[in-house]
């Protein structure tokens, strides 16, 4: 019931309110010592609501599909290959591209805390940093696969990535059969973020409209 | 050290839960959590070993029952705490009740892009030969540091293959208890599934992990 549900989204709302509450008098006190400029605060948000994110990756792979030499120089030396496209910085300091192949697939992880590839993906998505995902991933990925609503073939080796140090890695999904002739914009389409950690496929042509 | 932070492998979190066409953010202070503690660092001078420390170093109850940029509030309230840039008593007001403390640089808002460009890279220059060659077997050592240590409890003890050098990087048990950058060699090891989880062993699993030479022996 509609009326219902509504309660239980206004306690919800009642417990963030008191975060709210905290992280505003915090920027309050910080802003008032001069130990921040809200502006500053603005153009991060900015920056990783709508700027860097899935995106950056998505053409890092598409491009890899189509031009050898880059998926060459991506695969030996991530970091200046994914800077051709300008993508580069924090979190994304010193990447390593990984390739899945029909007998490899690879899976990333942190399971201390939540490093991620900020450059080429953008902030981690919550389940990425959940205790579930840490907890499983190095133990059970064929389970998480199925968490997240596909198999492997019972053949495909995994290979699950935890970055414990400051190397981030980077999945470089298989390209989908049926697309050949695809532009570079076009193949973008199909790289979802999932693809790039492995916890998904690049989508099929006929789950996109062309 | 041995917290809850350190999940690779634990029981009982259930299965992962996807959130389709999930948002940035989830609410309008996480977005203020992210900022403030991106900006902080620069007048706090802390380095990330220091910060990854401040949020796991808590009772394992309040880890897991705080949301990750709750987790990461508390942990940049203790840093600033620490350097008395705020004080429990402002925290607890909500307003500033004591003088600012001399801070070198804040972040302004022509400083983010070359911040964030510049990131904060680890790789030193290669002063020493590695102790390990790609290939090489070695066992990752049992170690219970109380300190900040980046070795997760679930490979200690077992035996790996160096895959991967990776160079010099600065080492977090030392960079992040202010001792310095000491930069040690920096390693891919892999392990096999079944090397790790005897009681679950998937034949077709490799899992790797970086580790710094001093978290290895030959094995």
């Amino acid at each position: 019931m509609t009326d219902h549900h509504h309660d239980h989204h206004h306690h919800d709302h009642s417990e963030l309110s008191e975060t709210d509450l905290r992280v505003r008098a915090l920027e309050s006190i910080l802003t008032e010592k001069g130990y921040i400029d809200p502006a500053a605060l603005d153009v991060l948000i900015e920056t990783y609501e709508s700027k860097v994110g899935p995106r950056n990756g998505a053409r890092v792979v598409a491009r890899a599909w189509t031009d050898p030499a880059f998926r060459a120089r991506l695969l030996s030396d991530a970091t200046p290959a994914i800077g051709e496209l300008g993508y580069a910085g924090r979190q994304g300091e010193h990447i390593v591209a990984v390739e899945n192949t029909p007998e490899l697939h690879n899976m990333v992880v942190c399971t201390l805390c939540s490093c991620y590839p900020w450059p080429v993906l953008g902030l981690p998505p919550v389940w990425y940093k959940s205790a579930p995902y840490r907890a499983k991933a190095v133990k059970d990925p064929r389970g998480v696969l199925q968490d997240f609503g596909f198999a492997l073939p019972a053949t495909t080796k995994i290979r699950v990535w935890d970055s414990t140090a400051e190397i981030r890695y980077f999945v470089v999904p298989m390209r989908p059969d049926g697309t050949e002739g695809w532009s570079e914009d076009q193949l973008a389409e199909l790289v979802t973020r999932d693809s790039m950690i492995g916890t998904g496929l690049a989508k099929r042509p006929d789950e996109v409209t062309r | 050290m041995d917290g809850a932070h350190d999940m690779g492998g634990a029981a009982g979190f259930g299965p992962v839960r996807p959130e389709p066409n999930e948002p940035v953010f989830h609410a309008a202070w996480e977005r203020r959590a992210l900022a403030i503690t991106l900006a902080m660092a620069m007048p706090g001078g802390w380095n990330i070993d220091m910060s990854r420390f401040a949020r796991e170093n808590r009772p394992p109850a309040d880890y897991l029952g705080m949301s990750y940029y709750q987790v990461w509030l508390a942990g940049l309230e203790r840093l600033m705490q620490e350097r008395h840039l705020v004080e429990a008593d402002e925290l607890a007001a909500g307003k500033a009740l004591h003088p600012a403390r001399p801070v070198a640089k804040i972040l302004t808002a022509d400083g983010v892009a070359p911040m964030l460009r510049r990131g904060g890279p680890t790789e030193r220059a290669q002063t020493r030969p590695a102790l390990f060659a790609v290939g090489d077997r070695v066992r990752a050592k049992t170690m219970h540091p109380p300190t900040h240590t980046r070795l997760p409890r679930y490979v200690r003890g077992h035996v790996g293959r160096i895959d991967a050098i990776r160079g010099m990087h600065v080492f977090p048990d030392s960079n992040a208890h202010g001792h310095g950058e000491d930069p040690q060699w920096l390693y891919t090891v892999s392990f096999s599934g079944t090397e790790l989880w005897a009681d679950a062993p998937d034949p077709l699993l490799e899992v790797t992990v970086d580790a710094f030479e001093p978290y290895l022996e030959r094995a």
